[in-house]
């Protein structure tokens, strides 16, 4: 690509965001929107602006939604952008999903798995039909408590591995790399697929995921768990040389358990793949488990001819802030560019007079 | 019995500090005798933790994304060191938790300090966090067979 430095239209700038300010504000009549009503009332937005600008903070991910007037992947971007201006104080443990405080815990493979289906505050078995008390601003009756409380539940997966009935996963103690780190190379172990993933577009990974269980690369999958829920996060600070809570976030995590497969040397057994993603994001989680579970076809033996079984195809198209930044790019000058080609196309018709 | 170790008490308060609001901890001080002065040794400031997940929910590890956090660091007129980090950029919250943190490690001011702040904190946390699973046992599905009818 080439760009030439171009000059002016300064003030042309200046006044098309002054009328963007005034637009977002909207008609000044109607009460200004605060943080907080964003951060209480649209949380699902708030959710997926974390996710996809990959950075925990409800508060920032209110600004930057109520800043990009709702569109979700700008202010995703306003997210990383912001990111880069802060030090890193160090890693955390790894989030221990096993003692998540669950508010939604559900199981698709079995019914009666020990501490039961708790179906948390669902869209699912809504009517989807508008509900127009809201319109109206009406106030929701307060939700129902049981007499005891739900207690800690263990992880489907953990279940089925006492059996031996699903490959375990065990931790090689192996630094994971950092895509915020290292840019993105291939091969790309799972930590990077999995990072790459939890950053990802869930529009894209909705899309990808479907499409294994349309036939392009199916692994037929169950959904062996999903759980919503809040976790702690534990640091060691070298300061202090013990681990401390610091606080809780909400994650949602599903495990798919897919399609069982042996060797000579390994029994038959179920496989898995893995959606862990900040806020509550149902869709995402099961999306990124859909593509991780795709993307491990060569690791597992299977025939990788799918898109999403091509690891470089999806995590080269994972990422919404790079898709938009080269899509978006085209609305950029590309004047010079342009006038050669018109020079060329010019010529070439003049040949074949 | 062998004693826990000393670490083991200073791990609870702050974990009960970092999920209290500025506001919130300046409520419970308001009902004890007055912190000492202090200095800040560092911060309040703000930075970013890697969180980080485990394939498979149990596997190798992987990094999740960032976390806002707030750090603090300060010494108070009788000595005692007090740190803090919590989640968010709240420097007021970050600044009280560890003039806390350092009055809590004086053991002529931990009892009333832990009374007065800290178990009043906990109990309230504990019950957010009660009244949450009372809710989501309230959603749990009870399975009923269907008997069939005919005789």
């Amino acid at each position: 690509m080439a760009y030439v430095a171009v000059k002016g239209g300064e003030r042309a700038i200046d006044n098309a965001h002054a009328w963007l300010a005034e637009a977002r504000r909207g008609n000044p009549a109607v009460p200004d929107l605060t943080l907080a009503q964003i951060q209480q009332q649209m949380g699902r937005a708030v959710d997926r602006v974390m996710a996809e600008g990959a950075l925990y903070d409800p508060e920032l991910a209110a600004l930057a939604i109520k800043q990009a007037q709702g569109d979700l992947i700008e202010a995703a971007f306003l997210l990383r952008a912001y990111r880069t201006t802060l030090p890193r104080f160090g890693y955390a443990a790894p989030v221990d999903t096993a003692a998540m405080a669950l508010r939604r815990r559900i199981s698709a493979v079995y019914k009666d798995l020990p501490g039961g289906q708790l179906l948390g505050p669902t869209y699912d078995y809504t009517h989807r039909l508008l509900d127009f008390l809201l319109a109206a601003g009406a106030t929701p009756p307060p939700a129902a408590e049981a007499a005891e409380p739900a207690a800690a539940m263990p992880r489907v997966a953990d279940i089925l591995a006492q059996e031996g009935l699903i490959e375990t996963h065990t931790d090689t103690g192996t630094e994971p790399g950092d895509l915020t780190r290292e840019p993105l190379a291939f091969p790309a172990g799972r930590d990077i697929r999995l990072q790459a993933l939890a950053r990802g577009d869930e529009g894209f990974l909705l899309a990808m995921g479907y499409s294994t269980q349309r036939g392009w690369g199916g692994s037929h999958p169950f959904v062996g768990e999903l759980r919503v829920g809040e976790v702690t996060v534990e640091i060691t600070p070298p300061e202090l040389g013990f681990a401390i809570d610091i606080g809780d976030i909400t994650l949602t995590e599903c495990a798919l358990v897919n399609q069982f497969k042996g060797s000579k040397t390994v029994p038959p057994q179920f496989t898995s793949g893995y959606g862990l993603t900040f806020g509550h994001a149902e869709r995402k989680a099961m999306g990124m488990a859909l593509v991780d579970r795709a993307m491990r076809a060569e690791e597992l033996g299977e025939d990788a001819t799918a898109p999403a079984q091509n690891i470089e195809f999806v995590l080269y198209h994972s990422d919404n802030i790079e898709g938009t930044g080269f899509v978006e790019h085209l609305k950029l000058p590309h004047y010079v560019d342009f006038q050669s080609e018109l020079e060329a196309i010019r010529r070439m018709r003049e040949d074949t007079k | 019995m062998t004693a826990l170790p000393p670490h083991v008490a200073r791990q609870r308060w702050m974990s009960v500090l970092a999920r209290a609001t500025a506001a919130d901890l300046a409520d419970r001080l308001a009902a004890c005798p007055a912190l000492p002065d202090h200095i800040r040794l560092r911060g309040p400031e703000s930075g970013l933790v890697m969180l980080r997940g485990r394939a498979g929910g149990a596997g190798s590890q992987f990094n999740l994304g960032e976390m806002t956090v707030t750090r603090c660091t300060v010494r108070n007129a009788d000595g005692f060191v007090g740190h803090a980090y919590i989640q968010g950029r709240d420097h007021a919250t970050a600044a009280l938790a560890a003039a806390l943190d350092a009055g809590l490690q004086d053991p002529a001011r931990q009892p009333d300090l832990l009374r007065t702040v800290i178990e009043p904190l906990a109990t309230a946390q504990a019950e957010q966090r009660a009244a949450q699973a009372r809710r989501a046992a309230a959603t749990k599905v009870e399975f009923f067979t269907m008997a069939t009818m005919r005789s």
